[in-house]
């Protein structure tokens, strides 16, 4: 199991590499530079400021120069500084350790992406399960309906009718951002309140367009494992409904959800950009949408790099849940 | 069990909902009675912004995000007044040699920096070395660069020497250079603390920045001018209008601008009436389309000339902008001092169009619709940036009126960065839609001039026309007004003969503020130059903001 783990761990490392080497040249393909933001369209900026500023950000030497020189820094963890006007250090936009915690931008993307993937899971699951014990039941095609509606519609959308329903009309839920202007004045409770009541509307919404996925899977899966000989052998034994769907079916109906959980889990650092700024939460998604259009290399490579190793973590951790919940995989080494 | 859970999910939405902000729907019209109305301090304002700022110190900043609230922190030696001329701010009073090339400066005394300090010509010199530094990268150099010699003659005097006589150069003395010398000396300015956290003179000092969400102003009681009313200004940041617009509704902002839509539907309801005021005055920028003057089709005079006949520009303001703008004849704002309204005018005539490209050798041989000469039909395409849908909409409705005088135009929408590098600085386009800003000097040489046609110059059109050329050098070498207005008066009627570009509208700016603020004067250059003098009368204050 060990050794299983380093050689699995070791084998990331080139692939690492492979993915920064690529995402480097491929933001350096596009078209534009970083200096674009600074000077496009400013009557007063001359082809000489120009260089001077490309000089500035190191834009002058070859590509590979470039990448070797980034390459340096991040062995060293360090994520260098942004292009942008303000020149901070990359690390302090994702994670800004002059806020408080609740503040930093990681730390929201992940919490609300977390918050999200829990309520998801909690739903889904239950949908699934009875969607696939009642198949072509109504219950089965109502909760169908349902989900897909929720795939199918816009976020954005339907978040601007909930504010204006419940922002506007009904006037019981804040419409944007996580917290009150008069938060630092509200004693704990209404603090925690306050946080709840900005963290309605963007979860439900989040939620919604993400149940279809999870619950189908779940569906499809059980449907699998109920047709299996082991659960008609459980129904023979005398065993009740509940027993046989939740003790022996239900957790081999779970092994597709650790992939599907394993995947995700780059997901909770990258935000959607569209949520984001509809609501207006200051996360992830919209730094790096921004840094894109603006061509902040430092800041897209550093947000690509973290999301490639999450996504390598996150396939890792599946392979390691399926050893532990699946012993035909155990032993079969 | 399940009780239990039900009965806390009860008891937690009950506290959710009533948990809910009392919205302030007292009205802040006219029923304050006479005598309260009085101006007073406390408050505070909340502006909604789609962006958000990067970084305050002026020079360092090139969005309008940083300048705005930089601007409510930093002050300048020189500002513009409200009919556009240039008055002092923390200049006293300035001398400008006989042969225009000496400026001297004399500064306001006990002026102090909010950390205590006195500004003095130090600061003045210091932040004018800062911009010209070769390691600032500042976007605004070049106007610093044309400097000879800058000295301090005593502690409240600054002088300024150039090689030629420079007409921008005084207004150019504004926000950018005035910076802390004694909390920036020897420092790395693009990493001071200072861009996050700056120390200014000018009204409202910046107390909490929370990134990507909201910063946090206060008003610095020993502002110069006087201590502004209003204590405390909240720039929010929603990066999205829709959203942004509710929050109006709901009182969690007391001002934005609005789109054309919001200020001639979406607002016109007893509700917006009675709690918000609107505003509307041209805005400082004009919207175009643009020829390549090397195209073979559009090196023809006739054939620039037909299409700004076979354009509406009327249409286009009352479709597009709702009848907020006016339509453009040239590179100035109308009622402005360098705005020239004598010049040819396109008025919309399709008859005057066709006649032109007939006179051009366009005519429609093959009886498809199309006008063409030598075989090859009159097509080109509009290039505009994607994402403002203002534009799109005006190339749609350009595309739709020269398809009647036989033109067939294809429109396409580009990314920003690579419409810059791949289509205009290459030339690559046939015409363009675009916007400029215009600053409130009346210099123009960067877009016009024949010099400035080089890879990532402003003359991405290739305009060359010796008079202007000529006009445009002597409008910026005097400080004669007189002068400098018969250059520029000149070179928009050359532009309105010659059609570089087709100047299609001026938009309005249409900002809305929540009605219990008072104070505002709309002027020329818009409401928020008299931000300090803003106020709200006590009983409608709102907000009893903690320190």
């Amino acid at each position: 199991m060990l050794t299983y783990l380093a050689k699995r761990l070791l084998e990331m490392i080139p692939t690492l590499f492979g993915i920064t080497l690529i995402s480097f040249l491929i933001i350096h393909l596009a078209p534009g530079k970083p200096t674009d933001a600074l000077s496009e369209m400013n009557p007063k900026m001359t082809p000489e400021a120009r260089e001077r500023l490309e000089k500035y950000y190191g834009l002058d030497k070859p590509v590979m120069v470039q990448y070797g020189l980034w390459l340096k820094r991040i062995v060293r963890l360090d994520f260098g500084e942004s292009f942008s006007m303000d020149r901070r250090p990359v690390m302090q936009k994702i994670w800004d350790t002059k806020q408080p915690i609740t503040e930093r931008r990681l730390f929201i993307t992940f919490m609300l992406n977390l918050m999200a993937m829990i309520i998801i899971l909690l739903i889904a699951i239950p949908i699934g399960i009875s969607s696939a014990t009642h198949q072509h039941t109504l219950f089965d095609k109502i909760t169908t309906t349902t989900v897909f509606v929720g795939f199918a519609m816009p976020s954005f959308w339907l978040a601007l009718l909930l504010m204006l329903l419940f922002g506007v009309y009904l006037d019981w839920l804040p419409i944007s951002g996580l917290k009150s202007m008069n938060y630092d004045v509200l004693p704990f409770w209404g603090k925690v309140i306050d946080r709840v009541r900005h963290l309605v509307l963007p979860l439900f919404v989040v939620a919604f367009g993400s149940l279809a996925a999870d619950s189908r899977y779940m569906r499809s899966s059980m449907l699998e494992v109920i047709r299996q000989d082991y659960v008609t052998v459980a129904r023979a034994k005398g065993l009740s409904e509940k027993a046989v769907i939740y003790r022996h079916a239900f957790r081999n109906a779970l092994l597709p959800l650790i992939t599907l959980i394993g995947l995700s889990v780059p997901g909770l650092i990258g935000g959607s950009v569209i949520f984001e700024n509809i609501f207006g939460i200051a996360g992830m998604g919209q730094l790096f949408f921004n840094g894109v259009m603006a061509r902040d290399y430092p800041l897209i490579m550093a947000i690509l790099t973290i999301g490639a190793f999450l996504t390598l973590l996150g396939n890792l951790l599946a392979d390691v849940g399926y050893m532990l919940a699946d012993p035909r995989i155990r032993t079969g080494q | 069990m399940k009780r239990t859970v039900f009965l806390s999910a009860l008891f937690l939405l009950t506290l959710i909902i009533t948990g809910c902000r009392q919205r302030n729907t007292g009205t802040a019209g006219s029923d304050v009675k006479n005598g309260d109305d009085k101006p007073a301090y406390g408050d505070a304002i909340v502006e909604g912004t789609i962006g958000e700022p990067s970084n305050l110190i002026p020079m360092l900043a090139s969005d309008s995000a940083s300048h705005a609230v930089s601007g409510l922190i930093f002050n300048g030696l020189v500002k513009y007044d409200t009919d556009l001329s240039i008055t002092g701010d923390l200049a006293e009073s300035w001398d400008i040699s006989p042969d225009g090339l000496v400026i001297t400066f004399h500064l306001r005394k006990g002026v102090r920096w909010t950390d205590g300090a006195e500004f003095t010509a130090d600061d003045v010199l210091f932040g004018y070395r800062t911009i010209i530094d070769e390691k600032t990268p500042s976007a605004y150099k070049e106007d610093f660069l044309q400097v000879k010699k800058a000295e301090v003659l005593d502690r409240f005097t600054f002088r300024v020497t150039y090689d030629k006589p420079f007409a921008p150069a005084l207004t150019s003395w504004g926000s950018l250079v005035i910076l802390p010398k004694h909390l920036l000396e020897g420092k790395d300015i693009t990493k001071s603390d200072m861009t996050r956290d700056p120390i200014g003179l000018g009204p409202y000092k910046l107390s909490k920045w929370v990134s990507g969400q909201e910063l946090l102003l206060e008003s610095n009681k020993d502002y110069f001018e006087g201590r502004p009313y209003i204590d405390h200004y909240i720039y929010k940041v929603i990066p999205d209008p829709a959203t942004m617009f509710l929050e109006l509704k709901t009182g969690g902002i007391d001002m934005m601008g609005l789109t054309p839509i919001q200020y001639t539907k979406q607002t016109d309801t007893a509700f917006f009436k009675e709690n918000y005021r609107k505003y509307r005055f041209p805005a400082f920028q004009y919207t175009h389309l643009a020829f390549n003057q090397k195209h073979p089709w559009f090196s023809d005079k006739r054939v620039r000339q037909a299409i700004a006949f076979g354009i509406d520009k009327k249409e286009i303001v009352d479709v597009v902008l709702f009848g907020l703008g006016s339509p453009a004849t040239g590179p100035y704002v109308p009622n402005t001092w360098p705005y020239n309204p004598n010049v040819k005018k396109y008025e919309y005539n399709p008859e005057m169009a066709r006649q032109l490209l007939r006179d051009a050798g366009w005519q429609d041989t093959d009886g498809d619709g199309i006008v063409d000469k030598d075989g090859k039909p009159f097509q080109f395409t509009i290039l505009t940036n994607a994402g403002n849908a203002l534009r799109k909409n005006t190339a749609t409705i350009i595309q739709w009126r020269l398809e009647k005088i036989g033109i067939k135009v294809d429109i396409r929408t580009v990314e920003w960065s690579t419409f810059i590098n791949q289509f205009i600085d290459k030339k690559r386009f046939e015409a363009v839609l675009l916007g400029w800003s215009i600053g409130l000097d009346a210099d123009q040489f960067d877009i016009w001039h024949s010099t400035k046609t080089k890879e990532k110059e402003l003359n991405f059109i290739s305009f060359s026309n010796a008079e202007v050329d000529e006009l445009l050098e002597k409008g910026r070498r005097t400080f004669d007004l007189e002068k400098r207005k018969k250059a520029y008066f000149r070179i928009q009627e050359i532009l309105a003969e010659e059609v570089p570009y087709i100047f299609l509208y001026v938009p309005d700016a249409t900002p809305i503020v929540h009605a219990r603020i008072r104070g505002i004067r709309p002027t020329p250059i818009g409401i928020s130059y008299n931000l300090p003098k803003w106020y709200v009368p006590k009983i409608l204050q709102r907000h009893a903001m903690v320190p």
